[in-house]
């Protein structure tokens, strides 16, 4: 995201722009990474309700995966997890595949 | 040609203290949020007298202490209300996370501070200690020299915080007891002259409308906050510009003119004092006592220290051949105190390079008369004489110094 100037942005940090978040992309900041083993998962959806960013992904009551554009890898979804079926794998591994 | 029409106001004796809650009165603000202490205490008690009685529509939040009273404040103003409140010492020292947040999230909150040092040894007297070492916190900060300054400065406040170029929180500050307790005549404007003349407030945002959600206070990174600082330099630039309208505006209505510096016998005066709040009265005495026995004594009051205007001070000092600067507050370990810190470096900034020695005084409610005030013109002469302003810091009224 391009940065701006004193002149361009709002007084005082106010956001004006409700929602505006998703343009932030939290992502960046992730160490570890939640990857979810789909044979444990029963899609109960505790990890839907505790992550902080709302990053986990879900469609028709299921759980498709996690946006890791603002997925900030805090663990939170691993430790909640009823069926141990979130592991945090190291960005840098995760990413090398 | 046509005789310039003041408006006509009401003579009253009243203490300083009360001066502002009339003030507070006639402005009728959105809510007062405030926790009285000694010497200010009068204006809450007094302030709150007239909630009970009906005589204001202002919702008052008597609070725990001066921090929830600042912090009360900053809500109110972010949901769009006018607020004001009133501290002094202590009570602003423990304000002190909340002067920040006030200045950075942009509140225009008006505020007097009815001067008070800061313990200890335990001491409720008056000096600046309190609103000088708040002199960072990014509040406006200007000084009466009397009642009626006082009473005037109030009003101009709530003018000077909301004006758009600045929104910006201002303090207000008088020296407690000399001030605030005593009684002094004022010229009280007519109620719906003042509500006019501060009109109302329209915030730019408000947390209260539901129209434009906004969030006040998200957190900031390195990224931005730099910028968002840069912000509150420009409001106080522009706040030279408004507080000297403000009070030309207000000298049109009154006959009371304000500006940024008050000169006093000083256009052809060879040594100066300069000088913040109500000792101004007895340096004007000394400087009258002085030209009275032929020396060019002259004086420069300093009515607005944050933001401080260089150009005025340097301009009226540019040609003295000795200043004195009074400081009431000592910056421990510093290279002079705070008034005289921002006079040297006017005149250094502009290639003035006079002669100029730091007094402290009057700390602790230590009262300093015009004799005083006569010795440090003697000593000036002293100055212009030798041609040494040794030692530059100096202690009026201390023993054994
Ligand atoms: S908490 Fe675990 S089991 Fe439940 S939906 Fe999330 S990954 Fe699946
Ligand atoms: S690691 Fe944290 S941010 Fe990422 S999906 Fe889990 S709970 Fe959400």
């Amino acid at each position: 995201m391009a940065q701006k100037g004193w002149k361009e942005i709002s007084l005082a940090g106010l956001v004006a722009d409700p929602g505006n978040s998703v343009a932030y992309e939290t992502g960046t900041w992730r160490a570890f990474r939640p990857v979810i083993d789909f044979d444990k998962c029963t899609h109960c959806m505790f990890c839907w309700i505790y992550c902080p960013d709302g990053t986990i992904m879900v469609e028709d009551s299921k759980v498709l995966g996690v946006d890791l554009k603002h997925c900030k890898g805090c663990g939170i979804c691993a430790t909640e997890c009823p069926r141990k079926a979130i592991i945090m794998v190291e960005e840098a591994k995760a990413q090398r595949g | 040609m046509q005789e310039t029409q003041y408006v006509k106001g009401k003579f009253v004796a009243l203490e300083g203290d009360r001066v502002v809650a009339e003030v507070m009165r006639q402005i009728n603000p959105d809510v007062v949020a405030a926790y009285p202490i000694t010497p200010q205490t009068e204006v809450v008690q007094t302030f709150s007298e007239f909630v009970a009685d009906g005589r204001v529509d202002t919702e008052f939040i008597a609070v725990e202490s001066e921090h929830a009273a600042m912090s009360a404040c900053i809500g109110a103003s972010a949901a769009g209300a006018r607020a004001l409140t009133a501290t002094c010492g202590a009570g602003l020292a423990l304000m002190w996370e909340m002067l920040w947040c006030a200045s950075g999230l942009r509140c225009p909150i008006a505020m007097a501070v009815v001067n008070r040092s800061l313990s200890a040894p335990l001491n409720i007297l008056t000096d600046q200690t309190d609103m000088m070492g708040a002199r960072d916190t990014g509040w406006i900060q200007i000084y009466a020299e009397n009642h009626q300054e006082v009473y005037d400065n109030a009003i101009q406040a709530v003018r000077i915080a909301e004006h758009p170029d600045v929104v910006l929180p201002v303090m207000h500050g008088l020296a407690g007891f000399v001030l605030g307790h005593t009684l002094g005549r004022v010229e009280m404007l007519p109620d719906e002259v003042v509500k006019e003349f501060v009109g109302s407030y329209k915030p730019r945002y408000s947390l209260l409308d539901i129209e434009h959600p906004t969030t006040f206070g998200a957190y900031d990174h390195w990224d931005y906050f730099f910028e968002h600082k840069r912000q509150q330099w420009e409001g106080m630039n522009c706040a030279l510009k408004v507080i000297a309208e403000v009070g030309e505006e207000y000298g049109k209505l009154t006959g009371r003119h304000y500006g940024l510096v008050e000169p006093y016998m000083l256009e052809d005066a060879e040594v100066a004092i300069v000088i913040i709040g109500s000792a101004a009265g007895a340096v004007r005495v000394a400087a009258d006592q002085m030209r009275a026995q032929g020396v060019k004594a002259g004086m420069l009051k300093i009515r607005c220290f944050r933001p401080f205007p260089p150009s005025a001070v340097a301009g009226a000092l540019k040609d003295k051949k000795a200043i004195a600067v009074m400081d009431r507050s000592s910056c421990f370990g510093a290279e002079g105190n705070p008034v005289f810190i921002e006079v040297c470096s006017s005149l250094f900034q502009r290639g003035i390079r006079a002669k100029v020695v730091d007094y402290t005084y009057g700390l602790g409610g230590r009262d300093t008369v015009p004799g005083e005030f006569c010795q440090v013109y003697r000593d000036l002469l002293q100055v212009v004489q030798t041609g040494v302003a040794e030692p530059v810091f100096r202690y009026l009224g201390l023993r054994d110094f």
